[in-house]
Protein backbone atom coordinates (compact mmCIF):
# COMPACT_ATOMS: atom_id res chain seq x y z
CA UNK A 1 0.00 0.00 0.00
CA UNK A 2 1.33 3.36 -0.97
CA UNK A 3 1.68 5.59 2.02
CA UNK A 4 2.38 9.23 1.41
CA UNK A 5 4.55 10.86 3.97
CA UNK A 6 2.73 13.98 5.01
CA UNK A 7 4.50 14.36 8.29
CA UNK A 8 6.05 17.68 7.33
CA UNK A 9 2.97 19.30 5.86
CA UNK A 10 -0.06 17.60 7.35
CA UNK A 11 -1.12 20.74 9.20
CA UNK A 12 -1.73 22.48 5.89
CA UNK A 13 -3.80 19.62 4.54
CA UNK A 14 -7.35 20.66 3.82
CA UNK A 15 -8.78 17.25 4.76
CA UNK A 16 -8.65 15.64 8.11
CA UNK A 17 -5.73 13.59 6.88
CA UNK A 18 -3.63 11.71 9.35
CA UNK A 19 0.00 10.86 9.00
CA UNK A 20 -0.52 7.74 6.95
CA UNK A 21 -3.59 8.48 4.90
CA UNK A 22 -2.61 8.16 1.26
CA UNK A 23 -3.60 11.19 -0.78
CA UNK A 24 -5.95 9.28 -3.07
CA UNK A 25 -8.27 8.36 -0.21
CA UNK A 26 -10.92 10.72 1.08
CA UNK A 27 -11.04 9.41 4.58
CA UNK A 28 -9.36 6.92 6.90
CA UNK A 29 -12.46 4.78 6.62
CA UNK A 30 -12.23 4.59 2.84
CA UNK A 31 -8.58 3.65 3.06
CA UNK A 32 -9.30 1.00 5.67
CA UNK A 33 -12.18 -0.53 3.69
CA UNK A 34 -10.15 -0.64 0.48
CA UNK A 35 -7.29 -2.38 2.23
CA UNK A 36 -9.65 -4.79 3.90
CA UNK A 37 -11.31 -5.76 0.63
CA UNK A 38 -7.85 -6.24 -0.85
CA UNK A 39 -6.71 -8.55 1.92
CA UNK A 40 -9.92 -10.58 1.76
CA UNK A 41 -9.44 -11.08 -1.97
CA UNK A 42 -5.86 -12.12 -1.29
CA UNK A 43 -7.12 -14.64 1.26
CA UNK A 44 -9.51 -16.01 -1.36
CA UNK A 45 -6.56 -16.66 -3.68
CA UNK A 46 -4.73 -18.29 -0.78
CA UNK A 47 -7.64 -20.64 -0.11
CA UNK A 48 -7.79 -21.57 -3.78
CA UNK A 49 -4.00 -21.99 -3.82
CA UNK A 50 -4.15 -24.50 -0.96
CA UNK A 51 -7.24 -26.16 -2.35
CA UNK A 52 -5.15 -27.81 -5.09
CA UNK A 53 -3.28 -29.71 -2.39
CA UNK A 54 -6.50 -30.52 -0.57
CA UNK A 55 -7.83 -31.96 -3.83
CA UNK A 56 -4.70 -34.11 -4.19
CA UNK A 57 -5.23 -35.30 -0.63
CA UNK A 58 -8.93 -36.02 -1.12
CA UNK A 59 -8.42 -37.94 -4.33
CA UNK A 60 -5.60 -40.03 -3.00
CA UNK A 61 -7.36 -40.79 0.24
CA UNK A 62 -10.56 -41.59 -1.59
CA UNK A 63 -8.95 -44.04 -3.95
CA UNK A 64 -6.26 -45.46 -1.66
CA UNK A 65 -7.48 -45.35 1.94
CA UNK A 66 -5.16 -48.28 2.80
CA UNK A 67 -2.08 -46.11 2.18
CA UNK A 68 -3.31 -43.59 4.73
CA UNK A 69 -3.92 -46.28 7.32
CA UNK A 70 -0.34 -47.45 6.93
CA UNK A 71 1.30 -44.06 6.74
CA UNK A 72 -0.27 -42.23 9.66
CA UNK A 73 1.55 -44.34 12.25
CA UNK A 74 4.68 -42.37 11.32
CA UNK A 75 3.09 -39.08 12.32
CA UNK A 76 3.25 -38.08 15.94
CA UNK A 77 -0.20 -36.76 16.80
CA UNK A 78 0.98 -35.30 20.09
CA UNK A 79 3.56 -33.11 18.37
CA UNK A 80 0.87 -32.13 15.88
CA UNK A 81 -1.49 -31.32 18.75
CA UNK A 82 1.20 -29.29 20.48
CA UNK A 83 1.71 -27.29 17.30
CA UNK A 84 -2.04 -26.74 16.97
CA UNK A 85 -2.17 -25.25 20.45
CA UNK A 86 0.88 -23.07 19.76
CA UNK A 87 -0.77 -21.73 16.60
CA UNK A 88 -4.13 -21.17 18.31
CA UNK A 89 -2.37 -19.26 21.05
CA UNK A 90 -0.56 -17.14 18.46
CA UNK A 91 -3.94 -16.40 16.89
CA UNK A 92 -5.22 -15.22 20.25
CA UNK A 93 -2.25 -12.89 20.76
CA UNK A 94 -2.66 -11.63 17.19
CA UNK A 95 -6.33 -10.81 17.84
CA UNK A 96 -5.32 -9.07 21.08
CA UNK A 97 -2.66 -7.16 19.12
CA UNK A 98 -5.29 -5.96 16.64
CA UNK A 99 -7.44 -4.83 19.54
CA UNK A 100 -4.53 -2.90 21.06
CA UNK A 101 -3.77 -1.24 17.74
CA UNK A 102 -7.43 -0.24 17.40
CA UNK A 103 -7.24 1.40 20.80
CA UNK A 104 -3.95 3.09 19.87
CA UNK A 105 -1.96 1.18 22.47
CA UNK A 106 1.24 0.74 20.51
CA UNK A 107 3.26 -0.68 23.36
CA UNK A 108 0.94 -3.55 24.17
CA UNK A 109 0.37 -4.12 20.46
CA UNK A 110 4.14 -4.54 20.07
CA UNK A 111 4.24 -7.07 22.91
CA UNK A 112 1.37 -9.09 21.43
CA UNK A 113 2.92 -9.05 17.96
CA UNK A 114 6.23 -10.18 19.46
CA UNK A 115 4.53 -13.09 21.27
CA UNK A 116 2.82 -14.02 18.00
CA UNK A 117 6.18 -14.08 16.22
CA UNK A 118 7.76 -16.18 18.96
CA UNK A 119 4.89 -18.69 18.72
CA UNK A 120 5.30 -18.81 14.94
CA UNK A 121 9.00 -19.63 15.35
CA UNK A 122 8.18 -22.20 17.99
CA UNK A 123 5.85 -23.84 15.52
CA UNK A 124 8.72 -24.04 13.04
CA UNK A 125 11.02 -25.44 15.72
CA UNK A 126 8.60 -28.27 16.52
CA UNK A 127 8.17 -28.84 12.81
CA UNK A 128 11.96 -29.08 12.40
CA UNK A 129 12.06 -31.82 15.06
CA UNK A 130 9.28 -33.66 13.25
CA UNK A 131 10.83 -33.33 9.82
CA UNK A 132 14.33 -34.30 10.89
CA UNK A 133 12.99 -37.33 12.72
CA UNK A 134 11.27 -38.48 9.53
CA UNK A 135 14.33 -37.83 7.41
CA UNK A 136 16.35 -39.96 9.83
CA UNK A 137 13.91 -42.75 9.17
CA UNK A 138 14.30 -42.35 5.41
CA UNK A 139 10.76 -41.04 5.13
CA UNK A 140 10.87 -38.63 2.25
CA UNK A 141 8.77 -37.81 -0.75
CA UNK A 142 7.75 -40.73 -2.95
CA UNK A 143 10.64 -40.54 -5.40
CA UNK A 144 13.25 -40.23 -2.69
CA UNK A 145 11.68 -42.55 -0.13
CA UNK A 146 14.65 -44.35 1.31
CA UNK A 147 14.15 -47.72 2.92
CA UNK A 148 17.84 -48.39 3.44
CA UNK A 149 19.28 -45.41 5.18
CA UNK A 150 18.70 -46.43 8.74
CA UNK A 151 19.51 -49.74 10.23
CA UNK A 152 16.80 -50.65 12.75
CA UNK A 153 19.41 -51.31 15.40
CA UNK A 154 20.62 -47.77 15.29
CA UNK A 155 18.35 -46.01 17.67
CA UNK A 156 16.93 -43.32 15.51
CA UNK A 157 15.37 -41.55 18.41
CA UNK A 158 18.38 -41.24 20.66
CA UNK A 159 20.87 -38.47 20.15
CA UNK A 160 20.62 -35.38 18.09
CA UNK A 161 19.55 -35.75 14.51
CA UNK A 162 22.08 -34.52 11.96
CA UNK A 163 19.28 -33.09 9.89
CA UNK A 164 18.05 -31.10 12.86
CA UNK A 165 21.52 -29.63 13.25
CA UNK A 166 21.62 -28.66 9.56
CA UNK A 167 18.13 -27.16 9.76
CA UNK A 168 19.12 -25.14 12.82
CA UNK A 169 22.17 -23.55 11.22
CA UNK A 170 20.18 -20.78 9.52
CA UNK A 171 18.22 -19.81 12.66
CA UNK A 172 21.46 -19.89 14.64
CA UNK A 173 23.18 -17.53 12.17
CA UNK A 174 20.10 -15.28 12.23
CA UNK A 175 20.08 -15.28 16.01
CA UNK A 176 23.73 -14.26 16.22
CA UNK A 177 23.31 -11.71 13.41
CA UNK A 178 20.25 -10.11 15.00
CA UNK A 179 21.89 -9.83 18.41
CA UNK A 180 25.01 -8.24 16.90
CA UNK A 181 22.90 -5.83 14.83
CA UNK A 182 20.90 -4.90 17.89
CA UNK A 183 24.04 -4.19 19.89
CA UNK A 184 25.50 -2.12 17.05
CA UNK A 185 22.36 0.02 16.87
CA UNK A 186 22.43 0.42 20.64
CA UNK A 187 26.00 1.71 20.37
CA UNK A 188 25.09 4.31 17.74
CA UNK A 189 22.06 5.42 19.80
CA UNK A 190 19.28 4.19 17.56
CA UNK A 191 17.05 2.81 20.25
CA UNK A 192 14.10 1.84 18.03
CA UNK A 193 16.23 -0.12 15.60
CA UNK A 194 18.06 -1.76 18.47
CA UNK A 195 14.75 -2.84 20.03
CA UNK A 196 13.49 -4.08 16.70
CA UNK A 197 16.49 -6.33 16.07
CA UNK A 198 16.40 -7.55 19.65
CA UNK A 199 12.75 -8.46 19.05
CA UNK A 200 13.75 -10.39 15.95
CA UNK A 201 16.46 -12.18 17.95
CA UNK A 202 13.83 -13.15 20.54
CA UNK A 203 11.66 -14.38 17.69
CA UNK A 204 14.39 -16.64 16.38
CA UNK A 205 14.97 -17.76 19.97
CA UNK A 206 11.41 -19.08 19.79
CA UNK A 207 12.59 -21.53 17.16
CA UNK A 208 15.08 -23.04 19.58
CA UNK A 209 12.45 -23.12 22.30
CA UNK A 210 10.26 -25.08 19.88
CA UNK A 211 13.12 -27.46 19.10
CA UNK A 212 13.74 -28.12 22.80
CA UNK A 213 10.03 -28.58 23.59
CA UNK A 214 9.51 -30.80 20.57
CA UNK A 215 12.52 -32.86 21.52
CA UNK A 216 11.44 -33.27 25.14
CA UNK A 217 7.94 -34.14 23.98
CA UNK A 218 9.28 -36.83 21.73
CA UNK A 219 11.68 -38.16 24.37
CA UNK A 220 8.87 -38.34 26.93
CA UNK A 221 6.65 -40.14 24.47
CA UNK A 222 9.40 -42.64 23.72
CA UNK A 223 10.21 -43.13 27.39
CA UNK A 224 6.63 -43.95 28.27
CA UNK A 225 5.91 -46.29 25.38
CA UNK A 226 9.22 -47.35 24.00
CA UNK A 227 8.10 -50.53 22.38
CA UNK A 228 4.98 -49.18 20.83
CA UNK A 229 6.86 -46.26 19.46
CA UNK A 230 9.72 -48.12 17.90
CA UNK A 231 7.67 -50.79 16.29
CA UNK A 232 6.61 -49.01 13.13
CA UNK A 233 10.13 -47.70 12.65
CA UNK A 234 11.62 -50.47 10.56
CA UNK A 235 12.75 -49.01 7.32
CA UNK A 236 14.98 -51.97 6.53
CA UNK A 237 12.11 -54.39 6.97
CA UNK A 238 9.97 -52.12 4.89
CA UNK A 239 12.66 -52.25 2.28
CA UNK A 240 12.85 -56.02 2.43
CA UNK A 241 9.18 -56.35 1.78
CA UNK A 242 8.99 -53.96 -1.06
CA UNK A 243 12.21 -54.51 -2.94
CA UNK A 244 13.41 -57.60 -4.65
CA UNK A 245 16.83 -56.94 -6.01
CA UNK A 246 20.39 -58.13 -5.64
CA UNK A 247 21.16 -54.92 -3.88
CA UNK A 248 18.43 -55.62 -1.39
CA UNK A 249 19.84 -59.06 -0.87
CA UNK A 250 23.19 -57.63 0.13
CA UNK A 251 21.55 -55.37 2.61
CA UNK A 252 19.53 -58.16 4.06
CA UNK A 253 22.56 -60.34 4.40
CA UNK A 254 24.23 -57.71 6.52
CA UNK A 255 21.39 -57.53 8.97
CA UNK A 256 20.21 -60.38 11.14
CA UNK A 257 16.87 -58.79 11.15
CA UNK A 258 15.67 -60.13 7.88
CA UNK A 259 15.99 -63.79 7.07
CA UNK A 260 15.30 -66.13 4.24
CA UNK A 261 16.16 -63.92 1.33
CA UNK A 262 17.12 -66.76 -0.93
CA UNK A 263 13.65 -68.21 -0.64
CA UNK A 264 12.15 -64.86 -1.09
CA UNK A 265 13.89 -64.28 -4.36
CA UNK A 266 12.98 -67.68 -5.74
CA UNK A 267 9.43 -67.42 -4.65
CA UNK A 268 9.02 -64.11 -6.30
CA UNK A 269 10.43 -65.23 -9.57
CA UNK A 270 7.99 -68.09 -9.64
CA UNK A 271 4.98 -66.09 -8.73
CA UNK A 272 5.72 -62.90 -10.51
CA UNK A 273 3.54 -63.45 -13.47
CA UNK A 274 0.63 -64.89 -11.57
CA UNK A 275 0.27 -62.52 -8.71
CA UNK A 276 1.25 -59.03 -9.73
CA UNK A 277 -2.11 -57.65 -10.53
CA UNK A 278 -2.44 -54.35 -8.74
CA UNK A 279 -0.06 -51.53 -8.00
CA UNK A 280 0.18 -52.47 -4.35
CA UNK A 281 0.57 -56.19 -4.87
CA UNK A 282 4.27 -55.98 -4.04
CA UNK A 283 3.98 -55.48 -0.32
CA UNK A 284 1.36 -58.11 0.32
CA UNK A 285 2.94 -60.59 -1.99
CA UNK A 286 6.32 -60.41 -0.36
CA UNK A 287 4.89 -60.52 3.05
CA UNK A 288 2.86 -63.61 2.31
CA UNK A 289 5.64 -65.56 0.78
CA UNK A 290 8.95 -64.38 2.11
CA UNK A 291 8.59 -63.08 5.63
CA UNK A 292 6.25 -65.26 7.51
CA UNK A 293 8.98 -65.62 10.12
CA UNK A 294 8.30 -62.13 11.41
CA UNK A 295 5.26 -63.44 13.28
CA UNK A 296 3.17 -60.58 12.06
CA UNK A 297 5.04 -57.99 14.12
CA UNK A 298 5.62 -55.84 11.07
CA UNK A 299 2.57 -54.25 9.55
CA UNK A 300 2.07 -54.80 5.87
CA UNK A 301 3.52 -51.83 4.12
CA UNK A 302 2.89 -50.57 0.72
CA UNK A 303 5.54 -48.88 -1.35
CA UNK A 304 3.07 -46.16 -2.19
CA UNK A 305 3.25 -45.00 1.40
CA UNK A 306 5.76 -42.55 -0.08
CA UNK A 307 2.98 -40.85 -1.99
CA UNK A 308 1.24 -40.02 1.27
CA UNK A 309 4.43 -38.36 2.42
CA UNK A 310 4.74 -36.43 -0.83
CA UNK A 311 1.34 -34.96 -0.03
CA UNK A 312 2.27 -34.52 3.61
CA UNK A 313 5.47 -32.61 2.78
CA UNK A 314 3.76 -30.44 0.17
CA UNK A 315 0.92 -29.48 2.48
CA UNK A 316 2.90 -28.91 5.66
CA UNK A 317 5.83 -27.42 3.70
CA UNK A 318 3.66 -24.88 1.94
CA UNK A 319 2.05 -24.10 5.27
CA UNK A 320 5.50 -23.63 6.84
CA UNK A 321 6.45 -21.22 4.03
CA UNK A 322 3.34 -19.24 4.89
CA UNK A 323 4.43 -19.18 8.53
CA UNK A 324 7.81 -17.76 7.51
CA UNK A 325 6.11 -15.12 5.34
CA UNK A 326 3.85 -14.37 8.29
CA UNK A 327 6.86 -13.84 10.57
CA UNK A 328 8.33 -11.34 8.09
CA UNK A 329 5.03 -9.45 7.89
CA UNK A 330 4.71 -9.50 11.67
CA UNK A 331 8.27 -8.17 11.95
CA UNK A 332 7.21 -5.19 9.86
CA UNK A 333 4.22 -4.63 12.20
CA UNK A 334 6.53 -4.87 15.19
CA UNK A 335 8.79 -2.17 13.76
CA UNK A 336 5.82 0.12 13.21
CA UNK A 337 4.54 -0.60 16.72
CA UNK A 338 7.89 0.59 18.05
CA UNK A 339 7.45 3.76 16.02
CA UNK A 340 3.98 4.35 17.53
CA UNK A 341 2.25 4.37 14.17
CA UNK A 342 -1.11 2.89 15.16
CA UNK A 343 -4.12 4.99 16.09
CA UNK A 344 -7.80 4.21 16.23
CA UNK A 345 -8.26 5.65 12.74
CA UNK A 346 -5.16 3.97 11.35
CA UNK A 347 -4.63 0.34 12.30
CA UNK A 348 -5.29 -1.28 8.92
CA UNK A 349 -1.94 -3.08 8.46
CA UNK A 350 -2.27 -4.81 11.84
CA UNK A 351 -5.76 -5.94 10.90
CA UNK A 352 -4.66 -7.17 7.46
CA UNK A 353 -1.63 -9.10 8.67
CA UNK A 354 -3.84 -10.44 11.45
CA UNK A 355 -6.33 -11.75 8.89
CA UNK A 356 -3.52 -13.43 6.98
CA UNK A 357 -2.20 -14.93 10.20
CA UNK A 358 -5.62 -16.30 11.14
CA UNK A 359 -5.93 -17.86 7.69
CA UNK A 360 -2.63 -19.69 8.21
CA UNK A 361 -4.06 -20.90 11.51
CA UNK A 362 -7.30 -21.88 9.76
CA UNK A 363 -5.45 -24.03 7.24
CA UNK A 364 -3.59 -25.78 10.05
CA UNK A 365 -6.92 -26.43 11.79
CA UNK A 366 -7.84 -28.58 8.79
CA UNK A 367 -4.38 -30.06 8.16
CA UNK A 368 -4.08 -31.38 11.69
CA UNK A 369 -7.02 -33.83 11.66
CA UNK A 370 -6.51 -34.67 7.99
CA UNK A 371 -2.87 -35.68 8.35
CA UNK A 372 -2.31 -36.60 11.98
CA UNK A 373 -5.60 -38.05 13.14
CA UNK A 374 -6.27 -40.71 10.54
CA UNK A 375 -7.66 -43.81 12.18
CA UNK B 1 -21.02 -7.14 20.70
CA UNK B 2 -17.94 -5.01 20.28
CA UNK B 3 -16.85 -2.65 22.99
CA UNK B 4 -18.67 0.60 22.83
CA UNK B 5 -16.27 3.49 22.46
CA UNK B 6 -17.85 6.79 21.49
CA UNK B 7 -14.55 8.35 20.54
CA UNK B 8 -13.58 5.63 18.04
CA UNK B 9 -14.27 5.87 14.32
CA UNK B 10 -17.15 3.68 13.24
CA UNK B 11 -14.98 1.23 11.26
CA UNK B 12 -13.01 0.46 14.40
CA UNK B 13 -14.48 -2.44 16.39
CA UNK B 14 -12.25 -3.59 19.21
CA UNK B 15 -13.39 -7.06 20.23
CA UNK B 16 -13.83 -7.45 24.00
CA UNK B 17 -10.89 -9.25 25.60
CA UNK B 18 -13.25 -11.63 27.39
CA UNK B 19 -14.73 -12.77 24.10
CA UNK B 20 -11.26 -13.34 22.60
CA UNK B 21 -10.18 -15.46 25.56
CA UNK B 22 -13.49 -17.32 25.50
CA UNK B 23 -12.99 -18.16 21.83
CA UNK B 24 -9.42 -19.25 22.52
CA UNK B 25 -10.45 -21.65 25.29
CA UNK B 26 -13.27 -23.01 23.13
CA UNK B 27 -10.72 -23.67 20.39
CA UNK B 28 -8.39 -25.47 22.80
CA UNK B 29 -11.32 -27.51 24.09
CA UNK B 30 -12.30 -28.52 20.56
CA UNK B 31 -8.69 -29.44 19.71
CA UNK B 32 -8.43 -31.68 22.76
CA UNK B 33 -11.83 -33.15 21.96
CA UNK B 34 -10.67 -33.96 18.42
CA UNK B 35 -7.55 -35.76 19.69
CA UNK B 36 -9.46 -37.61 22.42
CA UNK B 37 -12.22 -38.74 20.08
CA UNK B 38 -9.62 -39.94 17.58
CA UNK B 39 -7.68 -41.82 20.29
CA UNK B 40 -10.71 -43.38 21.95
CA UNK B 41 -12.82 -44.02 18.88
CA UNK B 42 -12.33 -47.77 19.14
CA UNK B 43 -13.21 -48.07 22.82
CA UNK B 44 -16.18 -45.73 22.54
CA UNK B 45 -17.63 -47.89 19.81
CA UNK B 46 -17.73 -45.16 17.17
CA UNK B 47 -17.63 -46.79 13.73
CA UNK B 48 -14.52 -45.73 11.86
CA UNK B 49 -16.66 -44.50 8.98
CA UNK B 50 -17.95 -41.73 11.27
CA UNK B 51 -14.49 -40.59 12.31
CA UNK B 52 -13.81 -38.51 9.25
CA UNK B 53 -17.11 -36.58 9.36
CA UNK B 54 -16.70 -36.05 13.12
CA UNK B 55 -13.15 -34.73 12.72
CA UNK B 56 -14.22 -32.44 9.89
CA UNK B 57 -17.24 -31.14 11.83
CA UNK B 58 -15.04 -30.29 14.79
CA UNK B 59 -12.50 -28.61 12.48
CA UNK B 60 -15.28 -26.61 10.85
CA UNK B 61 -16.58 -25.52 14.24
CA UNK B 62 -13.07 -24.29 15.05
CA UNK B 63 -12.82 -22.58 11.66
CA UNK B 64 -16.13 -20.83 12.34
CA UNK B 65 -14.90 -19.51 15.69
CA UNK B 66 -11.65 -18.24 14.16
CA UNK B 67 -13.41 -16.61 11.19
CA UNK B 68 -16.26 -15.06 13.11
CA UNK B 69 -14.40 -13.62 16.09
CA UNK B 70 -10.64 -13.59 15.51
CA UNK B 71 -11.09 -12.42 11.93
CA UNK B 72 -13.93 -10.04 12.86
CA UNK B 73 -16.21 -11.51 10.24
CA UNK B 74 -19.13 -11.15 12.60
CA UNK B 75 -18.86 -7.36 12.33
CA UNK B 76 -17.38 -7.16 8.85
CA UNK B 77 -19.02 -5.87 5.68
CA UNK B 78 -21.17 -8.58 4.14
CA UNK B 79 -19.42 -8.16 0.81
CA UNK B 80 -16.13 -9.31 2.34
CA UNK B 81 -17.85 -12.24 3.98
CA UNK B 82 -19.52 -13.27 0.73
CA UNK B 83 -16.23 -12.95 -1.17
CA UNK B 84 -14.47 -15.22 1.30
CA UNK B 85 -17.24 -17.79 1.56
CA UNK B 86 -17.52 -17.94 -2.22
CA UNK B 87 -13.95 -19.27 -2.27
CA UNK B 88 -15.16 -22.22 -0.22
CA UNK B 89 -17.90 -22.80 -2.78
CA UNK B 90 -15.29 -22.99 -5.52
CA UNK B 91 -13.09 -25.29 -3.44
CA UNK B 92 -16.00 -27.69 -3.00
CA UNK B 93 -16.74 -27.55 -6.72
CA UNK B 94 -13.08 -28.24 -7.42
CA UNK B 95 -13.04 -31.27 -5.12
CA UNK B 96 -16.39 -32.66 -6.32
CA UNK B 97 -15.57 -32.33 -10.00
CA UNK B 98 -12.19 -34.02 -9.69
CA UNK B 99 -13.64 -36.76 -7.49
CA UNK B 100 -16.39 -37.46 -9.99
CA UNK B 101 -13.92 -37.42 -12.82
CA UNK B 102 -11.37 -39.74 -11.26
CA UNK B 103 -14.17 -41.93 -9.95
CA UNK B 104 -15.11 -42.65 -13.53
CA UNK B 105 -11.77 -43.98 -14.66
CA UNK B 106 -10.35 -45.32 -11.38
CA UNK B 107 -11.55 -48.84 -12.12
CA UNK B 108 -9.71 -48.74 -15.44
CA UNK B 109 -6.50 -47.75 -13.68
CA UNK B 110 -6.87 -50.45 -11.08
CA UNK B 111 -7.58 -53.18 -13.61
CA UNK B 112 -4.54 -52.23 -15.65
CA UNK B 113 -1.60 -54.54 -15.18
CA UNK B 114 1.39 -52.31 -14.57
CA UNK B 115 3.80 -55.17 -15.19
CA UNK B 116 2.65 -55.47 -18.75
CA UNK B 117 3.96 -52.02 -19.52
CA UNK B 118 7.14 -52.11 -21.59
CA UNK B 119 10.22 -51.51 -19.48
CA UNK B 120 8.59 -51.99 -16.08
CA UNK B 121 10.25 -55.33 -15.42
CA UNK B 122 13.69 -53.79 -16.00
CA UNK B 123 12.87 -50.82 -13.80
CA UNK B 124 11.65 -53.01 -10.96
CA UNK B 125 14.86 -55.02 -10.93
CA UNK B 126 17.12 -52.00 -10.63
CA UNK B 127 18.40 -51.13 -7.18
CA UNK B 128 16.34 -48.31 -5.80
CA UNK B 129 19.08 -46.00 -4.67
Amino acid sequence: MAVADHSHDHHDDHHDHGEFIAHHFDSPEQQFDSGKLGIWLFLVTEVLFFSGLFVAYTLYRNHHPEIFDQAHVYLNKYLGGLNTIVLLFSSLTMALGVRSAQLGKNKSCGIYVLITMVCASMFLGVKAVEYSHKWDMGILVRSAFDFTYTHPDQTIISGLSNYLVYLSVIPLLLLVGFIITSVVFRLIDKAVWSKFWMGMAITVGGYFLGVVIGYLFMAAKIGEAKHAYIEPVRPIALYAMTQDTDHAKEDHAKSDHVKGDGHDKDHDDEHDDEHHDAAHANGEHHDDHGHGEHHGEIPEFDRNVGTFFSIYYCMTGLHAIHIIAGIIALGWLYFRCLNNHWRSDYFGPVDYVGLYWHLVDLIWIYLFPLLYLID
Amino acid sequence: MADHHDDLPKFCHPVPTKLLFGVFFALIFLTILTVVVSALAGSMGIPSAFMFPIAMTLATAKAFLVCAFFMHMWWDKSFNVIAFLSSLLFVSLFICMTLMDTGHYQSTIESYDVNQMPGVAELESEPAE
